[in-house]
């Protein structure tokens, strides 16, 4: 057993922050929030050349070949500065291609992810949105060398910039719901595809995409006919994974944040830090944040094991997801009403735990699936 | 991050699953705990938490980590871990505090003459040890104890007053005793810390019953009882210092974990077996959402009281990681023993003695014992105002 980090990941840690702090300011979080594009490419081209879009990518297609505990340090700090925007999905589907693609779609994909230059994002949910095989209804049809997709997708990340989308169709509905499902890289401007944002708490750029008789060519195909759902199910639980490592890198900022203040407000003549009630929300807030992030190294070093994990993926996610929901809102109290303004940071924070507590499934969703798993 | 068992560490594991497995099934009829408040409490488990003692002792895993050359294994704090995971979750007994607390005072402070007397006792499971710390005005304060008195008579110290929430006194051959011996020093430089024989006269153990009746609690009198000046461990009026030295070993508390996690694999089968009977879907559906809120919750205390583990293996001293697992387990471990009160419905509150009794009866004891799991040993808000104090560094006053 060694629970330490290593050289590399601490060297991750320390770079991502100062350039962070340097290059992704509050001030620039709220200036993204209203952009249409809602990225900075300035600030992507520099996170490209850092290696951080390659960084699940094997150096033969253009990465830095690291491993999944790399990217969970990298996740925590950029959600310690409320980064949004493609980072994510675009690592995400970067797993699939991974997991899935042929020699031709990696040598294609890969490099151009790598570089900065190809942005994708996960078109997954619909408008009954569900994180299970029943909830992809939309269909592709063969037709010759193409396939045909018609059908909307919710919740896009980013697929206003996307230039391609991850689809999750259902190609076979005959089958069992796990068994007819079918995954295409998608030209995000492809006729037929139409993107309008949805306005969101946290500001992230999620869309819908209404897609009508979209054609794509059976080389985009990610993966074999009607096996796409066992390739999503590997990546929800990675997914998983980075949300909340992500989440406990807020965690860590909001426990950070409000010890400083608690140190700070005096009132009745005292800071209010030394009053037993304030010390108790922090103890909490700091032990709860302490345990996720352990938790989630536990998970991490299992994906990177090549070890199952759909029990501690869904165990990670209910308690991160109910840790960062709480401790931001507490974060809120203990700064008082300060803390509910535009003028302070935590709200940032408290909208983001919001932003993510559905995706991927909310707490609720993964006791029911906890419950399942354990045959109760 | 390696999450991995060393070889050597698994083989070990091995040997102590065979063994742990094995005592299992020579428990007496209708064993269900591996707390050891239940052995204080009746006659059979107390000889069958001896007889294992005594068997520990001589294979030298009651002294896994202590230095080779004091009688110990040698080994660090990993093994000890996963030494105490399986003892706990097969429910075997036979480890109190001599093995942790008094033998770390000893360890840490004591003199070689003092290593030479006190460590092949404990080591050996000859002996039985009680904690003399609480007093009635003495208990999270532990430091303002004033109801016993020491007085230095000759070569010996003459103890005189009263201990409070002794548990096992009335089984225990010997005490771990923390006694005021300078009133006029400042609270924390007038404690000396003995070891002691409980069989001296001078001594009067009472019992304090728990609501169920059992006998683990006692409040023990002190009269004229002399303790040679021998037995002071760390010098005299530095005894409060001696408990702290001796407090950072071996505090994950995985016992504990696996203790709850083998009571809540039973839950878990009893359900599988019998279904949420009696109850409508909406019903049923809450009650395994309760369900795997603890699974949930039990994970992810266990990796954290392996990453204690993992950092008392470094040496580093970990008070906000060690009052966090203990504030966070010793909730669960309440939390758990409502939940399976609750799923077991009109049978939970049923004894162990009646043939109606569930799982015999283990969560209408769990729901009653562990009540004292956020007491004792610190205060869950005690832990709370350490970890604020230690680790936050925020004001106290």
């Amino acid at each position: 057993m060694n629970l330490d980090f290593t050289e590399d990941e601490d060297l991750i840690r320390s770079i991502s922050r100062d350039f962070l702090e340097k290059e992704f300011s509050k001030e620039l979080v709220r200036e993204l929030e209203d952009d249409p594009k809602g990225y900075s490419p300035q600030v992507w081209q520099k996170m490209a050349e850092l290696g951080w879009m390659g960084m699940l990518i094997p150096e033969q297609y253009g990465g830095i070949d690291g491993n999944f505990m790399q990217l969970v340090v990298l996740l925590e700090e950029m959600e310690r500065a409320c980064m949004g925007g493609p980072f994510f999905d675009t690592t995400l589907c970067t797993t699939a291609i991974l997991d899935a693609g042929s020699e031709d779609q990696k040598n294609h994909f890969l490099p151009q992810i790598a570089e900065g230059k190809m942005i994708l994002s996960l078109a997954l949910t619909e408008p009954v949105p569900r994180f299970d095989a029943e909830g992809i209804t939309i269909k592709a049809e063969p037709d010759g060398d193409e396939f045909i997709i018609s059908g909307t997708k919710m919740f896009v990340q980013d697929a206003q910039i996307a230039d391609y989308l991850l689809c999750v169709t259902r190609t076979d509905s005959s089958a069992k719901p796990g068994k007819g499902i079918t995954l295409f890289l998608v030209d995000a401007r492809s006729p037929g595809i139409q993107i309008t944002p949805l306005h969101t708490i946290s500001h992230e750029h999620q869309n819908e995409v209404v897609l009508e008789n979209v054609r794509v060519p059976k080389a985009n195909m990610l993966g074999e006919l009607n096996q796409g759902w066992p390739v999503i199910e590997k990546m929800l639980q990675k997914a998983i994974i980075a949300k909340c490592a992500e989440m406990n890198g807020g965690e860590d900022w909001v426990v950070a944040e409000s010890v400083a203040y608690a140190k700070e407000r005096v009132q009745y003549g005292k800071p209010i830090g030394s009053y037993q009630i304030i010390q108790h929300y922090l103890a909490d807030m700091w032990t709860d944040a302490g345990m996720g992030k352990r938790f989630t190294y536990y998970a991490a070093w299992k994906i990177d094991q090549g070890l199952p994990l759909a029990m501690e993926a869904s165990i990670a996610k209910a308690f991160v997801s109910d840790a960062y929901n709480h401790s931001s809102r507490m974060g809120i109290q203990i700064h008082g009403a300060l803390g509910t303004t535009r003028d302070h940071d935590m709200g940032l924070y408290y909208q983001r735990a919001r932003q993510v507590w559905p995706l991927f499934g909310d707490p609720d969703f993964h006791r029911e699936k906890i419950a399942q798993l354990m045959g109760i | 991050m390696d999450f991995n068992f060393t070889p050597e560490q698994e083989a070990l594991r091995q040997e102590f699953e065979e063994y742990f497995s094995q005592k299992e099934k020579e428990a007496p009829e209708g064993w269900f705990t591996a707390k050891i408040d239940y052995c204080y409490e009746h006659d059979e488990a107390w000889e069958f938490h001896r007889k294992i003692g005594k068997e520990l002792g001589k294979k030298g895993w009651l002294s896994l980590p202590w230095p080779k050359e004091l009688g110990g294994k040698g080994f660090g704090q990993q093994e000890q871990m996963i030494f105490q995971e399986i003892r706990a979750y097969h429910r075997i007994p036979g480890f109190d505090p001599g093995p942790v607390v008094a033998a770390a005072g000893v360890l840490e402070r004591g003199t070689e003459e003092q290593k030479k007397k006190w460590l092949p006792q404990i080591a050996s499971g000859e002996t039985t040890w009680t904690e003399g710390w609480s007093e009635p005005d003495s208990g999270s304060d532990l430091a303002s104890i004033t109801a016993t008195t020491g007085v230095l008579d000759g070569d010996d110290w003459v103890i005189n007053g009263q201990k409070l929430w002794t548990t096992g006194a009335h089984r225990c051959s010997h005490m771990i005793l923390l006694a005021r011996t300078d009133p006029e020093a400042p609270k924390h430089k007038g404690i000396t810390y003995f070891l002691t024989p409980m069989d001296v006269p001078g001594i009067e153990i009472r019992p304090v019953l728990r609501m169920y009746g059992g006998h683990s609690y006692n409040e023990v009198f002190f009269d004229n009882f002399r303790v040679p000046r021998k037995n002071v461990i760390g010098e005299e009026n530095q005894g409060w210092y001696v408990l702290m030295a001796g407090m950072d070993f071996e505090r994950t508390g995985v016992a504990f974990v696996a203790e709850t996690r083998r009571d809540f694999d039973e839950l878990i089968s009893f359900v599988k077996e019998h279904g949420f009977d009696g109850r409508t879907p909406g019903e049923a559906a809450v009650v395994r959402h309760k369900l795997a809120q603890c699974q949930i919750e039990l994970e992810i205390w266990r990796q954290w009281a392996y990453y204690v583990a993992w950092l008392q293996t470094k040496g580093v001293r970990v008070p906000g990681e060690s009052s966090a697992v203990k504030r966070v387990g010793s909730e669960l471990m309440i939390k758990i023993s409502q939940v399976g009160l609750e799923v077991l419905g009109m049978y939970g509150p049923i004894k162990a003695d009646s043939k109606w009794a569930r799982l015999h009866g283990s969560f209408e004891y769990a729901c009653q014992h562990d009540l004292g799991m956020t007491i004792a040993g610190g205060t869950t808000e005690i832990q709370r105002n350490l970890i604020a104090w230690m680790e936050l560094e925020l004001p106290r006053k």
